[in-house]
């Protein structure tokens, strides 16, 4: 297997005011490219430091972390973050949002011989990211005029259209109701079809990670954690919800997750 | 009212077509008299809710002012130094009939007097907030300077405004530089520090934002900075201009020429207590009109947005 994000035997240390917090200690994770690995563990188990890890927020304070063979080192375009609460920028609209992340990657020249795009160029971006995610009438409603599950679609379409290596989630359905995150999670199942993005997403429900994940990397309970199983999902794609509930492979991951989750790593009090 | 009046009449109108069938019905159907023929409001009744809704907005605060009024007006009666709420408006009708004569440098009309003390508190202010507004940016954003900096700003906050006065007088040897000096100095404050504030509490997630786009510093300040500290700027404005007001009239007693401070010294001087009170309800009114102003504004360029 080719890899293309890899997280090598990272660690990472807080120093809080009582002292030193192990939060994550020897986590490795190889992941290809196009594959959708989703991280999932009891809460404060420290899957989303992971995620900030891989993504540049924070810096892992032992290991290291490789994206296309180049350490990560701080945040960057290439790694697009979906975040838990939308994060949009409430003094931007929805089609400015989106903007001014297109701008800021395909706006510039860089090093390697990639030109600027034109405004007409990104402005066309930015209607095609919004229209994936079915936003096309909603473009000029600033973020507080529209739904929840509107707002994290805009999240997902700003994270698209920076054309990513790699799309980052930190549980980017957690905040919606039910109905409306399976309907979000089959739009997304669409939109990675057509992009071939690799992802990596941080979620607490089993469900969805089986539903939308090649593979499932179940994290041990804090402190020093770290990546204590991975469940391969061997389900062909496209994949229906549906079809699924009754697929003896499907409740096979299922089944091993859940067993993961509550015998091995069950909190004592949680 | 004329509209009232036509609905009046149209109801009684109604009424009277609607009276006969009422009887051949009841006289058809004899079990549904004792069912009370619904009657039509009365124009008091049709009227009353709206009167009583102008009268919870305007009553009470009406009925401050009246109590205001009725006990100054107790007050100058029972001795005859205060002038009365009677006197005083007569006075007033005479001061703003004419408010921008001009009889040589120490006797000009009010409006001429309010304007120049608008002026001193408009630059003063302006410089503030030139000044204040990028200083508190930079301290909101950067530790070094905001612990370089905040020794100074709480030793020097506290200090009454006129105590700046001997200063400017020393610096710039005039009068009017040395107001405006005061007010600058006075009114800086509030908007260092609440620039300050609102940088420092940009929440996390639009500083992750920014770090996951690699944006520039300028695209960081115009897109994410600045409006997201806007609410906490003009909060600080607000704050600077209603303390630049209050200086005024102060700073101009002590340094005389044209202005609103300087008349109510001069009122006092000819021993004109009318005019002190009418300056007294000037002061107040442009005070709270610079306010309502400023309000106006802030609820125009901010984006009502959860934070």
């Amino acid at each position: 297997m080719e890899k293309f994000l890899s997280i090598e035997n990272a660690g990472m240390t807080f120093h809080t005011k009582r002292g030193k917090f192990e939060a994550l200690r020897n986590v490795d994770l190889a992941i290809a490219q196009g594959e959708f690995v989703s991280l999932i563990g009891h809460s404060g188990c420290g899957k989303s430091t992971l995620l900030n890890m891989v993504a540049g927020l924070i810096n892992a304070t032992d290991g290291a972390i490789l994206c296309n063979n180049r350490e990560v080192r701080g945040a960057g375009p290439d790694r697009a973050v979906v975040f838990q609460n939308h994060s949009l920028l409430p003094w931007l609209t929805c089609f400015e949002n989106v903007y001014l992340a297109v701008e800021r990657v395909f706006g510039v020249s860089d090093s390697q011989g990639k030109q600027a795009e034109s405004k007409a160029q990104m402005k066309a971006r930015t209607s095609a990211a919004l229209a994936l995610v079915g936003l096309t009438a909603a473009e000029a409603k600033y973020p507080n005029e529209i739904s929840g599950g509107m707002k994290q679609r805009v999240g997902i379409a700003r994270a698209l259209a920076m054309e990513p290596k790699v799309l980052l989630m930190d549980e980017p359905f957690g905040a919606l109701d039910a109905l409306t995150r399976a309907r979000l999670q089959d739009e997304l199942m669409v939109i990675l079809q057509k992009t071939g993005s690799t992802v990596v997403m941080v979620t607490h429900d089993v469900d969805e990670a089986v539903l939308l994940s090649d593979r499932i990397a179940m994290m041990t309970n804090g402190p020093s954690a770290t990546i204590g199983q991975i469940v391969s999902v061997n389900l062909e794609r496209p994949r229906d919800r549906l079809a699924l509930a009754a697929d003896p492979r499907y409740i096979e991951c299922r089944r091993q997750v859940l067993e993961f989750l509550y015998q091995k790593q069950l909190r004592p009090a949680a | 009212m004329k509209a009232l009046l036509l609905k009046h009449a149209e109801m009684n109108a109604v009424r009277e077509l609607a009276l006969p069938a009422a009887a051949t019905s009841a006289a058809s159907e004899p079990r549904l008299t004792a069912v009370p023929p619904p009657t039509a409001p009365t124009p008091w009744q049709r009227i009353s809710p709206v009167l009583l809704k102008v009268m919870e907005v305007v009553g009470p605060p009406l009925l401050g002012i009246l109590l205001f009024i009725g006990v100054w007006a107790l007050v100058s009666a029972s001795g005859d130094r205060l002038p009365g709420p009677v006197k005083t408006w007569d006075a007033a009708v005479k001061v703003f009939s004419d408010p921008f004569y001009q009889k040589g440098p120490n006797d000009q009309g009010i409006g001429w007097n309010i304007l120049m003390s608008l002026q001193r508190v408009g630059i003063g202010f302006g410089m503030a907030a030139l000044v204040g507004i990028p200083l508190g940016f930079l301290i909101g954003r950067v530790k070094f300077l905001n612990a370089m900096f905040s020794p100074i700003i709480s030793l020097l906050r506290p200090v009454s405004p006129l105590a700046w006065l001997p200063i400017g007088l020393l610096v710039f040897k005039a009068a009017n530089p040395a107001a405006i000096w005061v007010i600058f100095i006075s009114s800086i404050w509030p908007m260092i520090i609440n620039t300050a504030v609102g940088v420092s509490r940009v929440p996390q997630d639009y500083l992750n934002v920014a770090k996951v786009l690699n944006l520039s510093p300028w695209k960081v300040t115009t897109k994410i900075l600045l409006p997201a500290t806007l609410p906490y700027i003009l909060t600080g404005v607000r704050l600077s201009i209603g303390v630049a007001w209050l200086v005024i009239v102060a700073a101009e007693m002590l340094t005389g020429g044209v202005g609103i401070g300087f008349w109510v010294w001069d009122e006092w001087n000819n021993l004109n207590v009318e005019h002190i009170l009418i300056a007294i309800f000037v002061v107040g009114i442009v005070g709270l009109l610079l306010e309502q102003a400023l309000i106006l504004i802030a609820k125009r360029v901010t984006h009502d947005h959860p934070v």
